[in-house]
């Protein structure tokens, strides 16, 4: 038989020009929404890597004779501020009860924000992957015991594990010797500014959820005859699982960590409008939030812009994740 | 010319909560090198778990391979260790599976997954793999492999992944060849195709194969040998026109008495072989064939019968193989 009696048909050819993940991007700029929020997730990451271009001000400068200053504007939609507002337009959304700069704050606040949603999702995924990677595929006892202890890990209420952890470190920083383990994490995490302990409570309460799906997906593959192929061929587990099932599972996986980054974030907040958050004077749209709150009846634009700027940050993410979903979604491949 | 393979009582169990299922239930046999053997079988027959216990790649637990040896170049598959089969598959003994749909990882390309074994066993480098792969590629029959390798398994039919299934199991000029059911899920143009391409490459390249399947046509372009599997035993071993010109074990006989023939008269009723196949959790003591068998005998429901020798390379596990001489599939 020659080659050109045995060639037959092709496949479509017209989605050969496009790879997998071109695809799915194609998908993704489809989706108003989820291009409204990539885009302001995009904005959010410039503000935050260039705010000390973009900040009028410092974080942390003081302006001693504008404390709780109100620029005209505000006192238009709050017009309940003006009787006892120092009214001026030196800072555009006004400044704070100590007399900062509130948009610098807000600007520099996406930075933490952002720095969170970024280790939070790193950790989650790459722990949470190789943990569920590795018990779904071997499957059998190795897999029940990773994911009991998953379970437990699960049952323990997180918010609450963050809180006693960093109550616990940082009340016992001030006992500590230096030279001790948590004299040690204490010092970096001030030099964080305070931020360690959030990765650290984040990292440990995140993966698991990570881990379950990526369980979930292995389990399901590893029964697909192009496992037992790449076994037939000589390929080692720990080969299997990186090169041929981590490829199948990252478009679920990096749906759930863009829909997961939320969360973090507003943990993040959470831990700092309670005061277990970042150092003062650090700015955090959570201890603004904190902040405006206890003049929320005088001053209610201190707590409420921050607060905009949080939700509206977690709706860009949440978009994003949507469209993510419906892109990589492999029942929809080379669809509208 | 040497054995390239001898297999010795292999016996395969899975260990379920229903209870033992026994699939390979102590079978031996040979292959020469350069010699395509057709193991044929209806489902459940033990074919394929046969063929996955050679390569060591049955699911560990439930499955194990409770007894038996496999010398492949005279060395025991069963006793090496790991990382030393691993260096076998592949590299010595390749596989291709039944589904070419779902045999290729939909998310890489198929560059990738040919490159793999190249690099894996023959330590080449991206350039010299990508390079070998386009050669395997147009050697089995793929147009413009060059411009293919990017592509995804998805942006190829099911006749083209089974050509690239098999450019796969070549890479490394395996010494053995295991071609599970690789022409099953192909329409019948494109079975003849994969058929005339393995028949072609094997002249090319030496190797010994190993074709299951359960299309008893398929075998009989291609095999020289052939072994009939039913119920985890082998039925009937023989040269490929013996056993289609003399079938000597009744399951034999009730299989090409099922095929259609285009010689039979006008009217020639098909047979049917009746009943269903065992349960291999219980397996009944004696043949596992004797419940469907009209020749049954008393002998039968009590000890398997051993496999015996009939004549030159063929052998049958019958009591009541004497009834059966001379019988023709479609006399009946």
């Amino acid at each position: 038989m020659t080659n050109s009696e045995m060639m037959i048909p092709e496949a479509s050819d017209q989605d050969k020009e496009r790879g997998l993940w071109m695809d799915a991007l194609y998908r993704l700029a489809q989706n108003k929404a989820s291009l409204i929020g990539g885009g302001m997730v995009i904005l959010l990451i410039l503000m935050a890597i260039f705010a000390n271009y973009i900040a009028p001000y410092s974080f942390s400068e003081q302006d001693r004779q504008l404390t709780d200053a109100v620029p005209q504007w505000v006192t238009v939609i709050f017009p309940t501020i003006k009787p006892y507002a120092e009214i001026s337009d030196k800072f555009s959304i006004g400044a704070d009860y100590v007399g900062r700069d509130m948009l610098s704050r807000f600007i520099y606040g996406a930075r933490i924000s952002l720095v969170v949603a970024i280790v939070g999702a790193t950790i989650s995924l790459f722990i949470g992957t190789v943990y569920g990677l590795t018990s779904g595929f071997f499957g059998g006892q190795v897999d029940n015991l990773m994911m009991r202890f998953v379970d437990i890990m699960y049952a323990f209420p997180s918010m609450l594990m963050i809180i006693l952890m960093m109550a616990f470190f940082r009340s016992s920083f001030a006992e500590s010797e230096p030279g001790s383990l948590s004299y040690m994490m204490n010092s970096v995490d001030q030099r964080f500014g305070g931020m360690l302990f959030i990765f650290v409570g984040i990292g440990i309460t995140a993966w698991m959820g990570t881990a379950r799906l990526a369980r979930g997906q292995v389990l399901s593959l590893r029964e697909q005859e192009f496992t037992l192929a790449a076994k037939a061929l000589g390929a080692s587990s720990s080969r299997i699982i990186f090169k041929h099932l981590l490829p199948n599972v990252l478009g679920p996986l990096m749906i759930r960590v863009t829909l997961a980054i939320p969360g973090y974030i507003s943990t993040e907040a959470f831990l700092s409008f309670i005061g277990l958050g970042v150092n003062a004077p650090t700015p955090s749209w959570g201890s603004m939030i904190a902040d405006g709150a206890v003049a929320i009846r005088t001053y209610p634009h201190q707590a409420i812009f921050p607060a905009i700027a949080l939700s509206f940050t977690m709706f860009a993410f949440n978009f994003l994740g949507d469209g993510l979903r419906d892109a990589l979604d492999p029942r929809l491949r080379g669809t509208q | 010319m040497t054995n390239l393979l001898e297999v010795r009582g292999l016996k395969t169990q899975f260990f379920t909560q229903n209870g033992i299922v026994r699939a390979v239930n102590g079978i031996s046999y040979t292959l020469k090198e350069g010699e395509c053997l057709g193991i044929v079988g209806e489902s459940g027959s033990g074919k394929s778990v046969n063929v996955l216990s050679l390569m060591r790649l049955i699911p560990t637990p439930p499955g194990k391979i409770v007894g038996g040896e496999v010398l492949f170049k005279g060395e025991d598959l069963m006793l090496l260790p790991m990382d030393e089969m691993r260096r076998i598959r592949g590299a010595e003994i390749a596989m291709i599976f039944q589904e070419p749909m779902t045999s290729l990882n939909p998310v890489l390309t198929i560059g990738f997954q040919v490159e793999e074994a190249l690099k894996l066993h023959k330590g080449m480098d991206s350039k010299a793999a990508r390079e070998r792969t386009a050669e395997l590629l147009t050697l089995v029959g793929i147009p413009n492999a060059i411009e293919r390798l990017d592509d995804y398994p998805h942006q190829f039919s099911g006749g083209m992944r089974q050509r690239v299934m098999i450019a796969m199991g070549l890479s490394c000029d395996p010494a053995l060849l295991i071609a599970d059911e690789p022409t099953t899920a192909l329409d019948v143009t494109i079975q003849a195709q994969i058929v005339d391409l393995v028949k072609e490459l094997r002249k090319k390249l030496g190797m010994a194969v190993i074709w299951i399947t359960h299309d008893l046509g398929v075998i009989a372009g291609l095999a020289e040998r052939v072994i009939v599997m039913y119920g985890g035993y082998i039925m009937e071993e023989a040269l490929v026109k013996e056993l289609y010109a003399r079938p000597r074990h009744p399951y034999t006989i009730g299989l090409l008495g099922s095929l259609p023939r285009l010689d039979a008269g006008e009217g020639a009723k098909l047979t049917s072989v009746r009943g269903q196949p065992p349960n291999l959790v219980n397996l009944p003591d004696g043949c596992p064939f004797a419940p469907r068998c009209d020749f049954v005998g008393e002998r039968c429901t009590q000890k398997m019968p051993p496999l015996e020798e009939i004549g030159p390379g063929h052998r049958v596990a019958c009591w009541e193989k004497e009834k059966t001489e001379g019988m023709k599939p479609h006399a009946r």
